[in-house]
């Protein structure tokens, strides 16, 4: 409610939200959708719990996000939320399997990592390591890694955003069935528009405010989308 | 094993070249802290047990000859808790095998095995029987270093009269621990050893029956030594006392003390270099592990590890090297403690030399270590915990650049872009430059200083044997002859020239100040005995006046021109007021110099000698030797050559294994330092150096821009370890200023091109393998990553 967030990177100072109100429903498929600068990473790393607003509450359940401190903010990612980044950000040094046993060893309900593995379609890639994998089989990865906890949200950033046409949209559908099956809330941000037919919600940004929210009356299958 | 212990595994295994370095570092520091400790509590420990077992004596007095009565005089003074009077004589010995004469300290046991102050420790054989006049048991050191055995004989002139002695028992004490005549700094002991003879046969022997010419005295409990010093001081001057002294002036105790307390210094100094270097190391690998795992961090803290943990888990990669190098070291000090002790064993006799490391001495190195590799950590610790996740996934901002006041004055333009380039990259970061350029200089610092104990004793040996004891051979009478003995000496075949001197013992005392010294008189001309000033010319000995060795000098508090009282300890023991006429250089020992006819009439006396030094034609060395030791006048004959010979030996053996590990070592820091440094500045500027292959520069280019800020660093840190060298090095010859020896502060040539060649050796063995990474780095990929 009311979020505001500035930060200096060298020299510069960044306006990146202006006074933002959003709510985001259980079970959700959102997507937040603006041209780079727009402040969508910087809302999502704020409802993700890796940062907090210049001025604004956030909240989640009995979690006030604004206000937490570090070890606040940890539990509640630790609990509640998964990532996925444009760049994977997988840890080279790990295979596939160790990536997402990273996760699922801190995590208090998590999934086996094979079985996330395998639900991504990458159950037989297991033991490759980062570098010896595609740029779509890499995020699926990312994407095995951040479902593997069983979060309440899973949160996206430019998911496709590294990956052309085909393998975009194999991601797309691994997060759509995610969203389908186990009922996750994602939030995907995008410049991308087309991605905005499979949301339920569309929330256009622009210069740190929402510019437009749409909803979709009926979400589109990834394979329909085309960019 | 968690998935973040496998990452942590990989990444050490990925930078397994700089965590050697490091990991080599450290146990090079944990080296020098167990070798150290090791041979401190080894020595101390055997010392301690045998100073007691064997009841060392607190206070040491030699005298001319005092009625055995007195003894129980001394016993009743204050603070007495234990009185051993004895007959202590030197003579000339002829040992089988050794041409040169050797000198024999006789010390007067009991008969009768009783425990006595100084008790000897009997090693093989047996114990002398009484009755037998010609039994004595030698030191072990002088019977293994001639091969002398339980059965032999050797010869000897007692007071004039040659006889041979026979060894029924092969013994210590703990007053010879380390068995060395007063005017040496190293054990010659094949030319010198100590032999235990019956008193009831020595006593006779040298006109001291019922009499006694030595004594020892421990102290009771509480009781103040310079006291009891003066007491029994007060009590010998009617006796001709040459000065009671304590432990700390005797010369076993001395030297044993000294390595002692030089292990605990090395223990101390040395790790603390090393580990400064490792912690230096550990922060720059890991801060740029860190700056490159940005994005790895921010996963790990987005999917909800802890800020303690992640930092935890790069203080362990830190903490892997440290133990890693810590078992390797810990492995290598006792090895090379083992090495020293048994060095020891050959220099200090103790019944029994404990090799005692004990798990606490490691544990102190071990926990020495992880201290420094947790402040080495720290900083890239802390960075990781204050790191927010959001901020990590932002890539880092550009590098900042900008014109320095060197820049802006326009020299800079004058030099090739490349050159430039290095030139911005140093000052960019300029502390890392300047600790870079201070680890290598350290290690600089260290090879300077191995090789300055080498220095430093060539140059003593070269002051003292080659330009103030010019002497092939030193004669001593036994007592004061008439000038003619000199012509006697003179006439023996293959004397070249026989120079007499008279020396009488002196306390010399000034204001407060006094010490007890040999006051020589020699000959106006003298050529084999000079007197040398500190700029190393030979001074005239003065007609009037005493010279004094500048170390003397200092401890009486005088300068030319003063005047200070002579009291001489032999005959009228005469006391005259005498002016200081000079100051001379001379590195071992005190002495006091005179013209012979200035001495003869503060004595006086009329012309005579004590001793004559000679100059002998070589080949007739073993001739002359083989007279000299049969020559009932003469008390005791040395040879310079063979000392100097027998000094250069040890000191081969003794520096050898300091100085060969000292140079690994800082080997070792010199190429981890220059190693590091390059890997960094290639895993920094990968993407640069990879612009510049695709504008077209060739390798050999590319590799100058990154070797050559390592060539600066090295060529800027080689003056800077000169400096730090010396500094060390007068610090060390600063603590050498004993009244035993001094050791002069002098660094040679080759040391410094020593120091040079390994640090630039190191250098480019570490600069030719980052060069073959230049050559291998992969164009395509380098440009394609995100950072």
């Amino acid at each position: 409610m009311g979020l505001s967030k500035l930060y200096r990177v060298g020299e510069v100072d960044v306006h990146a939200l202006r006074d933002v109100d959003l709510d985001i429903w259980p079970g959700e498929l959102l997507v937040l959708l603006g041209p780079s600068g727009s402040g969508k990473s910087t809302l999502l790393n704020i409802l993700g719990g890796l940062d907090v607003p210049t001025r604004g509450r956030v909240s989640f359940l009995d979690h006030d996000l604004a206000g937490g401190d570090e070890r606040a903010l940890t539990a509640f990612r630790r609990e509640h939320v998964g990532f996925v980044f444009q760049f994977y950000n997988l840890i080279p040094s790990l295979t596939a399997l160790e990536n997402v046993a990273l996760v699922t060893e801190v995590s208090p309900h998590p999934m086996d990592p094979a079985e996330a593995l395998a639900r991504v379609g990458l159950g037989d890639r297991l033991h490759h390591f980062p570098a010896q994998l595609s740029g779509g089989e890499q995020q699926r990865v990312a994407i095995a890694r951040a479902i593997a906890k069983r979060p309440d949200v899973l949160l996206c950033d430019e998911p496709t955003g590294a990956l052309d046409f085909e393998t975009g949209v194999r991601v797309l559908e691994v997060l759509e069935r995610t969203n389908r099956e186990l009922g996750t809330t994602i939030a995907i941000i995008t410049h991308n528009a087309a991605i905005a037919g499979m949301a339920d919600r569309v929330i256009r940004m622009r210069s740190g405010r929402i510019a437009r929210e749409t909803r979709n009356e009926r979400r589109a299958p990834p394979s329909e989308l085309a960019w | 094993m968690r998935a973040i212990h496998k990452k942590l595994w990989r990444d050490l295994w990925h930078l397994r070249g700089q965590a050697l370095a490091i990991a080599l570092v450290v146990a090079c520091g944990v080296a020098t802290v167990v070798t150290a400790r090791v041979g401190y509590e080894s020595l101390r420990a055997s010392q301690a047990a045998y100073y007691a077992e064997y009841r060392f004596a607190d206070v040491f007095a030699s005298l001319e000859r005092a009625p055995e009565s007195l003894r129980s005089e001394i016993a009743a003074l204050p603070g007495v808790a234990a009185v051993h009077s004895r007959v202590v004589a030197e003579v000339t010995l002829d040992v089988p095998g050794l041409s040169e004469p050797a000198t024999g300290r006789l010390v007067s046991v009991p008969e009768r095995r009783s425990p006595v102050l100084n008790d000897v420790h009997l090693r093989r054989g047996r114990w002398i029987e009484s009755g037998r006049r010609d039994e004595v048991i030698a030191s072990e050191a002088f019977a293994e270093a001639n091969r002398l055995e339980v059965g032999d004989r050797i010869g000897a002139v007692l007071r004039g009269r040659w006889q041979w002695l026979r060894i029924v028992g092969i013994g210590l004490s703990p007053e010879y621990v380390y068995e060395i005549q007063g005017t040496n700094i190293f054990p010659d002991n094949r030319r010198f050893g100590v032999l235990w003879m019956s008193r009831d046969a020595l006593g006779p022997a040298f006109d001291l029956d019922g009499a006694f010419n030595d004594l020892t005295l421990r102290l009771a409990p509480g009781a103040s030594e310079d006291e009891v010093i003066a007491r029994v001081d007060r009590l010998l001057d009617r006796y001709g006392g040459l000065g009671a002294y304590g432990r700390e002036d005797q010369i076993s105790h001395s030297f044993l003390s000294d390595e002692i307390r030089q292990n605990r210094v090395f223990g101390t100094v040395l790790p603390a270099i090393f580990l400064g270097v490792a912690a230096f190391l550990l922060h720059i690998v890991l801060a740029r592990l860190v700056a490159m795992q940005r994005e790895q961090i921010a996963v790990l803290k987005a999917f909800g590890y802890r800020s303690l943990d992640v930092g935890l888990h790069y203080l362990g990669m830190a903490m892997v090297c440290v133990l890693a190098g810590s078992a390797v070291g810990a492995a290598g000090g006792l090895w090379w403690a083992a090495q020293i002790n048994a060095l020891y064993g050959e220099f200090y006799r103790f019944p029994l030399l404990r090799y005692a490391p004990s798990a606490t001495v490691i544990a102190i190195g071990v926990g020495v270590s992880a201290l420094a590799a947790c402040a080495g950590a720290w900083q890239a610790v802390r960075r990781v915990v204050a790191l927010p996740p959001a901020e990590a996934m932002r890539p880092e901002p550009p590098a900042s650049f900008r014109a320095g006041g060197l820049e802006r004055s326009g020299l800079l333009r004058r030099l090739p872009a490349s050159a430039r380039m290095i030139w911005r990259n140093l000052v960019r970061r300029p502390a890392r430059a300047a600790l870079s350029v201070v680890g290598i200089a350290l290690a600089v610092a260290i090879l300077i200083v191995g090789y300055y104990f080498v220095d430093a004793i060539d140059a003593l040996g070269q002051l003292q044997f080659r330009t103030v004891q010019r002497e092939d051979v030193t004669v001593l009478f036994h007592d004061p002859r008439p000038a003619r003995a000199r012509h006697e000496l003179a006439r023996l075949e293959g004397v070249l020239r026989a120079e007499p001197f008279r020396v009488v013992p002196a306390r010399l005392r000034h204001a407060h100040a006094t010490r007890r010294v040999p006051l020589f008189g020699l000959p106006p001309g003298a050529e084999l005995r000079r007197i040398v000033d500190a700029e190393g010319g030979v001074l005239p000995v003065p007609p009037a006046g005493v010279v004094l060795t500048a170390k003397l000098a200092e401890i009486l508090g005088v300068a030319p021109g003063d005047a200070l009282t002579v009291e001489v300890l032999e005959q009228d023991r005469p006391v005259r007021r005498v002016r200081v006429a000079g100051v001379a250089e001379e590195l071992i020992g005190l002495n006091a110099y005179m013209d012979a006819g200035a001495l003869h009439r503060l004595m006086r006396e009329g012309d005579t000698v004590s001793g004559a030094f000679l100059r002998v034609d070589a080949r007739f060395a073993d001739s002359l030797n083989a007279e000299l030791k049969r020559m009932p006048a003469v008390a005791g004959a040395t040879t310079r050559l063979a000392a100097l010979r027998g000094y250069e030996e040890t000191l081969a053996r003794s520096l050898g294994v300091f100085t060969t590990v000292l140079v690994g070592f800082a080997a070792v820091i010199a190429a981890a330092m220059v190693y590091n440094a390059a890997r960094i500045a290639l895993s920094e500027r990968g993407r640069e150096l990879a612009s510049l292959r695709v504008l077209g520069f060739t390798r050999g280019e590319v590799s100058l821009l990154l070797l050559g800020e390592q060539a600066a660093v090295t060529l800027l840190a080689i003056p800077l370890g000169f400096a730090i060298g010396h500094r060390l090095c007068a610090l060390l010859a600063g603590a050498y200023q004993w009244e035993l020896f001094r050791m002069p502060l002098v660094i040679s040539l080759r040391t410094h091109v020593f120091a040079i060649a390994v640090v630039g050796v190191s250098a480019l063995v570490s600069a030719a393998i980052v060069r073959r990474r230049i050559d291998r780095l992969d164009l395509v990929a380098v440009l394609k990553t995100r950072e």
